[in-house]
């Protein structure tokens, strides 16, 4: 099934220098297990192709339900360099909300997941 | 010592140019013990280093004068002390600006000012790198050296030690200046509670306790994207205030009868933000692991915070450093519905065509169409703006060159006559160039920090 993270989490991003952080929090405590198995470094990486020239960390905070995603190279240098509307990367986090999942459809059901239908 | 068993910390302002309104609601809301104004961004003191250049009594946030002023009757007839990094580059400067202001209102001999410094390295840069302090770029790893004839500001990050010593002189108000802005909530309790120099569990209790409350309303419902649309009266939004037991454990709470919300969702959305590793949050008092945050609901308004870790402090004070950039601009005009995106692209084109024929070339160039896909680029989709009633082209330069800069700024408006068809929206006309202060941060052995402390009466 197709789960979208703006249905399942909630988020707030920053900035340190050319590296946008954003910290990824699930809305509910059981979906925390969704995020950590298919919101991987490897998935963040595919997501912000073409908008992040850096690679991505991932760090867990099981205590907060929340992952927290350093972005590196996504500022066009950061700071008072940036040329960009968003210098400092306040909206990666809704960027980030984006992204769409696929959870076995079994898994889904058990913890009640929205379903996403993009939109045709 | 005080023997106090709550002590109540209010966030009043969470960078300089927020609400002016804030410190004033604070203190007469209900009852705090402190209140904390945080008006350092990373930038904010080569600005202010620059104003002092121009004006020796300058280079402090002025805007402290004002909340002062505010907040006076209850630093006077109420007892709050108020801590803020108002300092910037000239602390003496700005404690005589708060003198006077009370002066004016009969209050002068009520106030004990707390001024600290020691964070200014400027004068000291050379020495440092004669002493082999490389000041190398955390980010880059470069050495100072590559940019040292650009530097124009150098502070290290104080902790809380020394408004600690100026609580213990008995000062009601403490302007510092580059402190990290934990430090301003976490000395208070460590004053009030005589928490240990090292009692890395407490003490880290109190860092993210300023962590939380340190961007002002940001924990208290402002800029929450959880549940956005109920969160209550925003207009009239509380600001967020600790209320911290001597064990280390606080409730994040705000006045009654104020708008927003503080619930485990929006302390949580303050907790995540700039955070790099959780498990090691570095300052100069106690490196703070967030993964031991306990969050708990402690009824309407109020989140109980408990089981912080923390452990020993490095032996590196961070440094900011502020050096000459080159130069930018950037200049937008808005194109209308219909096919108001391509329109704005075919914009783009042009103009950069005109660029190269004038042979510019720049060490950076970008463009953005706002509507479309400026804030998420690819992600927003294929078709995003396709449609729009309306697209903002915004397209911005950097380089070394300010001439080159210059010359941009006068390409963007003759759009309007000799472009594409319904542009409007450059009233503005030309942009302005701006040099550029970039940001070095660093590290130094804490050793070569002395921090001083007086207190003014």
């Amino acid at each position: 099934m197709k789960v979208r993270l703006l249905d399942i989490a909630h988020a707030r991003s920053g900035d340190k220098g050319d590296t946008a952080n954003v910290g990824l929090i699930a809305l509910k405590p059981e979906w925390y297990d969704v995020l950590v198995t298919y919101v991987t470094e490897a998935a963040a990486v595919t997501h912000f192709t073409g908008v992040i020239t850096g690679g991505v960390q991932r760090y867990e905070l099981p205590n907060l339900r929340a992952l927290n995603f350093l972005l590196h190279g996504a500022l066009d240098g950061g700071g008072t360099l940036s040329l960009k509307t968003d210098a400092q990367g306040k909206v990666f986090s809704t960027a980030m909300l984006r992204m769409v999942i696929d959870v076995p459809d079994a898994e889904a059901q058990a913890l009640a997941l929205p379903a996403y239908t993009a939109a045709v | 010592m005080s023997g106090k068993t709550v002590v109540r910390v209010a966030g009043g302002q969470g960078f300089w140019g927020d609400w002016l309104e804030a410190p004033r609601r604070q203190v007469e809301g209900g009852p705090v013990d402190y209140l904390m104004l945080d008006y350092l961004a990373e930038v904010t003191m080569s600005i202010l280093q620059k104003q002092k250049e121009r004006d020796p009594n300058m280079g402090y946030a002025r805007d402290f004068v004002g909340a002062m002023e505010s907040v006076l009757d209850a630093v006077v007839n109420k007892g709050v002390k108020v801590i803020a990094n108002a300092g910037g580059v000239n602390p003496e400067a700005c404690a005589a600006a708060v003198q006077a202001m009370a002066a004016k209102h009969g209050a002068a001999g009520k106030l004990k000012i707390g001024v600290i410094t020691g964070d200014n390295l400027l004068p000291r840069i050379d020495e440092l790198l004669a002493n082999g302090h490389e000041l190398r770029n955390m980010d880059t790893g470069e050495p100072l050296s590559l940019v040292r004839d650009r530097v124009i500001a150098a502070n290290a990050y104080i902790g809380s030690t020394p408004i600690v010593e100026a609580l213990s002189k008995g000062a009601n108000v403490v302007i510092i200046g580059r402190s990290t802005d934990t430090a301003l909530t976490m000395a208070p309790l460590r004053y009030e509670f005589g928490w240990a120099a090292n009692d890395w569990d407490k003490l880290a209790a109190g860092i993210i306790a300023g962590h939380i409350i340190e961007c002002g309303a940001q924990c208290s419902g402002g800029n929450c994207l959880h549940d956005w649309r109920n969160i209550p009266n925003l207009a009239d939004i509380g600001y967020p205030i600790v209320e911290c037991s001597p064990d280390g454990t606080f409730v994040v709470t705000k006045h009654d009868n104020t708008g927003g919300r503080v619930s485990v969702p929006t302390v949580t959305e303050q907790l995540v933000y700039e955070m790099g590793d959780p498990h090691s949050y570095i300052t100069p008092d106690v490196v703070a692991d967030f993964t031991s945050i306990q969050l708990a609901d402690g009824g309407t308004d109020r989140v109980k915070v408990h089981g912080i870790k923390g452990s020993a402090a490095t032996d590196k004070l961070k440094v900011s450093i502020a050096y000459r950039s080159g130069y930018k601009a950037v200049g937008s005009l808005v194109y209308s519905w219909p096919d108001a995106l391509e329109k704005a692209q075919m914009a783009d084109r042009i103009l950069r065509e005109r660029l190269d024929r004038l042979g510019l070339t720049f060490e950076q160039v970008l463009s953005e169409f706002v509507g479309a896909s400026a804030t998420h680029g690819p992600l927003a989709g294929v078709g995003a703006g396709k449609d729009a009633p309306e697209i903002q082209y915004r397209i911005g330069v950097r380089d070394a060159d300010k001439a080159k800069v210059e010359r941009f700024t006068r390409e963007i408006v003759p759009l309007v006559l000799n472009g594409p068809p319904s542009v409007t929206g450059f009233a503005a006309g030309r942009p302005k160039t701006e040099e550029i202060v970039a940001y070095w941060p660093a590290l130094v052995d804490k050793t070569v920090v002395t921090t001083h402390v007086e207190v003014l009466s």
